[in-house]
């Protein structure tokens, strides 16, 4: 880990800026997320102040920065409120596929035969399917036994990234399984269970931080689209980006912005900053990616000809 | 494997100035470390329907001289020096010239024919596509006469004019890109490589096509190989080529009988056939492009090397016989030049074992 | 591949916890008549008998009716999936125009100014929600062509007047021969298909740029100049061409995304089309209508990568049979 650490320290070039400047916006969000409480004026379901409603679609001003919507909510607090909600259902939901698919990869790699070919067929067929209607079926299907919360909605997003994690791992796996030093261990006879957790688990990790971080900005879009369907989290449970933008859809058509526009950025600066930091440690983990810089060539002049010439 | 004498069939005219004439010609690749120097000041001429083999290890330089004559660098790459066809220097005109001499003026054949050919594209459609463009007049039906009298020439029937080249074998895809260089009828063509992808019997046929163009086209050819064998067989002449220098020059069978250079010795002393009796090689490994040893760059692996051969770099210089050659110990042997003892002394030791696990 | 998906379906409905028939009705009703709702979709037998009926009656495109409002899920199928049809096919035409010379330029201008800036339009609006792209959009038509309509298919005289032939609204507009009607109906289409387009072309920018790259490192790239070809046509006739077959396996596979992107785009713009019914039989909690709807997607899916193979095929002589 801390040779990870180090490693990360001295990307150089394009790849180190992508990770710091998506390093810096994501922690930006979470300093919002864990002060949420103290940063935002008012709270997530609050429309009232000292039993008076908020005014409604109040234009951003020094009261309400980024105005308030058409449920009396004050926008900056929810846009708050919101990064609180992201990261916990993201961090939710990229935990809870990767506890699933990493093992299942690992032991369907390892194992092999008939476990691992239907495992295959399972995952790929679900993995071809679109992803936001695998969503919308499991957060219809935990509907009712789980309610409109976050625990929900993070279930619902870790469906459709189990089949990324297990193919990763499980291809990862089945190559290194080949590899002279497994043979080795195995001729040593070291047990399969050894072999798992000691030679194939520390290959098969390093891939794993860039596929969580692509995860983690793919599940805050399909959050927000659940949202904005209305079939994610409830407006009352916690404040959730896309919910908001569904109820700025018929403001926009009178020409009112403020409501969309300012949870639609907060959405795009954070999938950017983790696309940014998946994209930098890509290049950091796998150095073949990044191309050789070239430099001009300059022709130093000749050399003096030795006084022999005899060109 | 059957030898081919090819010996017998000499150029004809051989009193015309040369086509292709390189004078202290460099190509250098830009990279974080400075520049590599893959070609460094190469020197050499060609004459009309003359076959010059080029010889040398990997990563020499051989195939990125064969590129550079005909300016196809990748990006980042420069030359430099003087390039002249048919007397005009080819480095003085604009990109644009440069490009339409290819194909035209210069032709290319390469080591994979396999896939040189665009797959999408029939047959029929590369002859017409690279016949069009450098002759925008030109009738259907004389396109379709010259790429069929081409295609007749390497053998291959016309009925599969209208083929898509991953319906050919190796070999015949060789043959189709041969034929596709040839119908422009360019004065020169590089062939780098040419059979090397190939199996030996196909191989023994390119050659054999190699060396009848001469007597169709009149068609010089610059012929890259690492195939000691080919240059004997099919080559008028031989360069050999080491750390991006031409070491030494000269009609082939004068360079195999008697070779001036100690690398071309060794060359041909690694060289595998049946009457080899024990296995030869060079020690070390060829020299880091981007700072070359000082002096002459073979010296951490020569044999012969001397104490000037680490400080001062060989003069390139007429050995007879028609060969050039640039080295200190062959030019002493001659009598070409006077070294002071220490100048002459053997090269310590240390220095090579140093030299080789650099 | 369909057998997988249709089994995944059925199995994810089936199995969940609760009942659908009180899920949907079941304030309304009382037990009795509950039960024999239960009997009558047969949701008494067992698992394994409904299974196989589920897949027999998707054979015969039969997807059962909706347990909310008791209408065949084909009727919706036929009704709503015009609507969706032109919105993706309208989408997949601006997503090539943009798409694809955007990416030529890109991939051809490699590491230049140019090439960045596409880049950044290429990840911007592949990681900017659909839905808020249209709002946006939306909000900036208002605003400079406040007549231009950003809502719904049609303008409600249009869908009154034009009579339902092929459930294709522009198609029977055209068939009309209402000229009035057409114009409307592709206006309402310009500002839904390009926010999906645009979501499309992002890949298909990426993509084309890496493809082009690659293809210009091509031995045959490198042999055409050789042969003295222009580089304009080089880049045309060997580089693009060969980028190109990629291109569309990876376009087919977008199908997927499409879809996702279309449910989103429909519920942004009130596009009376699949999506729009999914989001509201989901609302309602209609199991079998929810069920019909996702096997005809899931359907749709596996349609699309055979014709993916198909057309690949036709473009590349090498895959020819």
């Amino acid at each position: 880990m801390r040779q990870f650490l180090h490693q990360m320290w001295n990307t150089k070039g394009m790849a180190r800026w992508i990770l710091i400047v998506g390093v810096a916006i994501t922690l930006v969000f979470v300093v919002f997320a864990v002060l949420a409480p103290w940063v935002a004026p008012y709270d997530f379901n609050q429309t009232k102040l000292d039993g008076v409603k908020l005014p409604k679609l109040a234009h951003p001003s020094g009261s309400y920065w980024m105005g308030t919507n058409d449920q009396f909510y004050d926008i900056y607090s929810r846009v708050v409120w919101g990064s609180r909600t992201a990261l916990e259902v993201i961090l939710l939901s990229v935990v809870f596929s990767g506890v699933v698919g990493l093992p299942l990869g690992l032991v369907s790699g390892f194992v092999g035969g008939w476990t691992d070919r239907i495992l295959v067929f399972l995952m790929d067929a679900m993995y071809s399917f679109p992803s936001l209607l695998l969503a919308i079926v499991f957060s219809f299907l935990l509907r009712g036994p789980l309610g409109g919360g976050i625990v929900a909605a993070s279930l619902s997003l870790t469906a459709i990234y189990i089949p990324q994690y297990y193919r990763v791992v499980r291809n990862t796996t089945v190559s290194a399984r080949e590899a002279t030093y497994v043979e080795a261990a195995r001729a040593l006879g070291a047990k399969p269970f050894t072999i798992m957790r000691k030679y194939l688990f520390g290959n098969v990790v390093q891939s794993v931080p860039v596929i969580g971080t692509l995860n983690a900005a793919d599940a805050l879009g399909t959050l927000a689209a659940l949202g904005f369907l209305g079939l994610g989290i409830q407006p009352n449970e916690a404040s959730e980006w896309g919910y908001d933008l569904s109820r700025a859809l018929d403001d926009a058509q009178a020409g009112t912005w403020w409501p969309a526009l300012f949870p639609g950025l907060a959405i795009i600066l954070l999938i950017t900053a983790l696309t940014l930091v998946g994209e930098g440690l890509n290049e950091t983990i796998n150095p073949a990616l990044r191309r050789r810089r070239l430099r001009p060539v300059v022709f130093p002049p000749r050399a003096a000809q030795p006084e022999e010439t005899t060109r | 494997m059957t030898p081919i004498d090819l010996q017998e069939e000499q150029p004809t005219d051989v009193d015309r100035g040369p086509v292709l004439e390189a004078r202290d010609l460099r190509v250098w690749y830009g990279t974080d470390r400075g520049p590599v120097r893959a070609v460094d000041g190469v020197s050499f001429a060609l004459r009309r329907g003359e076959i010059l083999g080029l010889v040398g290890e990997s990563g020499c330089g051989k195939s990125t001289l064969g590129r550079g004559l005909l300016g196809l660098l990748p990006d980042g790459a420069a030359r430099d020096g003087e390039l002249r066809f048919d007397g005009r220097d080819m480095l003085a005109l604009k990109p644009r010239e440069q490009h339409a001499m290819r194909g035209r003026d210069l032709g290319m054949i390469f080591q994979e024919p396999l896939t040189r050919l665009n797959p999408l594209m029939r047959i029929s459609e590369h002859f017409s596509e690279t016949l069009k463009t450098h002759d925008k007049t030109i009738s259907r039906a004389e396109i379709e006469r010259r790429s069929l009298e081409a295609l007749r020439t390497m053998g291959i029937p016309p009925t599969r004019f209208r083929a898509y080249p991953h319906e050919f074998s190796g070999g015949m895809r060789q043959r189709l890109m041969i034929a596709l260089t040839l119908v422009l009828r360019p004065a020169f063509v590089v062939a780098d490589e040419p059979t090397t992808a190939l199996d030996v019997l196909v191989e023994a046929q390119i050659i054999r096509i190699l060396h009848d163009l001469r007597r169709d086209y009149d068609t010089s050819l610059l012929l890259i190989t690492h195939n000691l064998g080919i240059i004997a067989e099919a080559c008028d002449r031989v360069a050999v080529m080491y750390a991006g220098e031409i070491v030494e020059i000269g009609e082939a069978r004068e360079v195999f009988t008697r070779p001036r250079h100690p690398y071309t010795r060794e060359l041909l002393r690694s060289t595998i056939s049946l009457r080899t009796t024990g296995l030869n090689y060079i020690d070390g490994a060829p020299p880091d492009l981007v700072e070359p040893p000082a002096g002459c760059r073979f010296h951490p692996r020569c044999p012969d090397a001397m104490n000037i051969c680490a400080s001062r770099h060989p003069v390139d210089r007429d050995h007879g016989a028609g060969t050039r050659a640039a080295c200190w110990a062959t030019d002493l042997v001659q009598g070409l030049v006077t070294l002071d003892d220490h100048e002459a002394a053997p090269l310590p030791r240390e220095e090579i074992s140093v030299a080789d696990e650099a | 591949m369909m057998w997988v998906l249709l089994t995944i379906v059925f199995f994810l409905l089936r199995v969940a916890p609760g009942d659908p028939v009180s899920a949907a009705v079941g304030g309304k009703l009382n037990e009795q008549a509950l039960d024999a709702r239960r009997a009558a979709l047969g949701l008494d037998r067992p698992m394994i008998v409904q299974y196989l009926e589920y897949l027999g009656n998707v054979v015969h495109l039969d997807f059962g009716k909706t347990i909310s409002d008791n209408r065949p899920v084909l009727d919706i199928i036929k009704d709503q999936g015009g609507a969706t049809l032109t919105l993706t096919l309208g989408a997949f035409v601006f997503a090539l125009v943009i798409g694809l010379p955007l990416g030529r330029l890109a991939g051809r201008y490699r590491d230049t100014p140019l090439d960045a800036g596409i880049r950044i339009f290429g990840v911007v609006s592949y990681a900017a929600p659909i839905f808020w792209v249209g709002i946006m959009l939306v909000l900036l038509v208002v605003k400079v062509f406040p007549g231009w309509p950003t809502n719904d298919i049609g303008s409600v005289v249009t869908k009154f007047t034009v009579q339902p032939k092929t459930h294709v609204l522009l198609l029977d507009a055209m068939l009309s021969g209402n000229q009035d009607a057409v114009l409307d109906i592709l206006k309402h289409h310009v500002l839904p298909c390009l926010t999906l387009g645009l979501l499309l072309s992002g890949v298909i920018i990426r993509l084309v740029r890496v493809n082009v790259i690659q293809a210009m490192k091509g031995d045959y790239v490198e042999a055409a100049r050789a042969r003295g070809i222009p580089e304009g046509r080089v880049i045309r006739k060997h580089a693009f061409r060969n980028a190109l077959v990629p291109v569309i396996t990876v376009i087919g596979l977008q199908i997927a995304l499409t879809l996702s992107g279309a449910v989103l785009t429909e519920r942004t713009f009130n596009w009376p089309g699949l999506g729009t019914e999914l989001v509201q039989y989901v609302t309602a909690r209609d199991y079998i209508a929810v069920q019909g709807l996702v096997t005809f997607f899931a359907i749709i899916v596996v349609i699309v990568s055979v014709l993916v193979d198909i057309l690949n095929a036709l473009v590349d002589p090498r895959v020819r049979y």
